[in-house]
């Protein structure tokens, strides 16, 4: 997957763009219920195509919908082939189909929503909840902060990886995941102490 | 004004208690206060209590009179900070999302939140940055954006820890500039001896300790004396 498009908003001025953030997050949650529950391959088909045709609404643009899903495509020959051999092709087609509709979809959703305009939202959303010790402002920010480490969980992975190949360990596992974990976790200090210094969280 | 009372700082370790600041004591009104000092002397502890990042083990710091250690959420209204690493500061996926996000507490109405945004923006010069990516930007636009998130809160003090390590020499020109026109009180915590060099006052750390405080140019010298024994 890209580091430069997943949880980016590209701002725009199509009916996606416009529509509110919270009534658009229930739609997409509608969406993947839809897509979860409707069964069989013919299914899994039409709603891939209902989902590139969103995408094509957003003008998420083909080229870099493909860029963006690039490692999940790869993810998904290899689960088909299994699936081909152990259940089918049909069930490879409805799995396949399924995740990459609920993929397209959510892509289209982070590209024209603002994440501000997503935690106001979320906030909202939360209110009710806020009697019983929910913090609403925590969950909405938590809620960004996994998009937004989405990214620099790539380029960390990226960067293990090439620093594993100068030392001609890119076939080891513990040269590539030992530092991995280590540098996430230490990076997810790092934006704690940040967000801490910028007083977020402290309400 | 920034104050440390017999300020210390010591921390538990598996072969026993290790003092990372000796109490010190200090009075802090200029407005460009300098920190220098080896890797691992001390300097980033110091600065870090300021924001309450760092508790103290014994004695107090205040920031105009508020102790740090008593109403920590009230002391990083006033002091803001700014890391050496933007990676870890820039938390949303767009340049004005990222500034709004430190107008969150602050601005209810988010066409108004977006505004004052690119009014910081434009005054640290990423307001055509505004809608792109973070990943996107150069290391040095990624400091000047995590400036911005700073100086969107409008504090009255900017704790900088080594902002410029990173970045080239274009890059800590153009950063140092905007820090050095801020209208805030600045404590800049560096190795660039040319930036410290700048400050009113510097305060030159060693083995825990403040051992010289005094003008930018005797404080060099004693820095550069220092290290040279």
């Amino acid at each position: 997957m890209s580091t430069e498009l997943i949880g980016a908003y590209r701002p725009g001025t199509t009916l996606l763009h416009r529509i509110p953030a919270g009534p658009k997050l229930a739609l997409v949650a509608a969406w993947s219920m839809l897509v979860v529950l409707t069964k069989g391959w013919q299914a899994a088909a039409a709603c891939l195509v209902v989902a590139l045709l969103i995408a094509a609404w957003a003008r998420l643009g083909l080229r870099r919908t493909l860029k963006a899903a690039r490692g999940l495509l790869i993810m998904l020959a290899i689960v088909s082939v299994f699936q081909i051999w152990q259940r089918g092709w049909e069930v490879a087609v409805a799995v396949t189909g399924d995740l990459l509709a609920l993929f397209v979809v959510a892509l289209a959703f982070t590209a024209t929503t603002p994440v501000d305009g997503l935690l106001t939202a979320i906030e909202r959303g939360l209110q009710p909840f806020r009697p019983i010790g929910v913090k609403p402002e925590r969950v909405a920010l938590a809620f960004s902060l996994v998009l937004s480490s989405l990214p620099r969980l790539l380029e960390i992975a990226k960067e293990t990886r090439s620093a594993a190949k100068a030392r001609g360990l890119e076939r080891s596992p513990r040269a590539l995941l030992v530092p991995f974990a280590i540098r996430s976790v230490a990076g997810a200090l790092e934006t704690g102490a940040a967000l801490h210094a910028r007083g977020l969280g402290d309400d | 004004m920034i104050e440390f009372r017999a300020a210390s700082v010591v921390v538990d370790t598996p072969q026993g208690p290790l003092t990372v600041l000796e109490p010190t004591t200090l009075t802090l009104t200029e407005q460009r206060i300098g920190i220098i000092g080896a890797n691992g002397s001390g300097k980033s502890t110091l600065a870090r209590l300021i924001n309450g990042l760092a508790d103290v083990t014994d004695g107090q710091v205040l920031v105009d009179g508020v102790d740090v250690a008593e109403d920590g959420r009230a002391v990083r209204r006033r002091v803001g900070f700014v890391f050496s690493q933007p990676d870890a500061q820039l938390v949303m996926p767009t340049v004005a999302e990222d500034v709004t996000l430190s107008l969150r507490r602050t601005i209810r109405d988010k066409a108004e939140r977006r505004r004052q945004a690119e009014k910081v923006l434009e005054r640290i010069g990423l307001a055509d940055r505004a809608d792109v990516s973070v990943h996107a930007l150069s290391g040095g636009q990624k400091q000047l954006l995590a400036l911005a998130g700073v100086l969107a809160t409008d504090p009255a003090v900017v704790v900088a820890d080594e902002p410029t390590t990173l970045l080239d020499l274009r890059n800590t020109a153009e950063v140092a500039n905007q820090l050095f026109a801020m209208p805030q009180q600045l404590v800049l915590v560096t190795h660039d001896l040319d930036l410290a060099q700048r400050c009113d006052r510097v305060l030159v750390v060693n083995d825990a300790a403040v051992v010289f405080d005094g003008p930018a140019a005797n404080a060099i010298a004693h820095y550069r004396a220092l290290v040279t024994s």
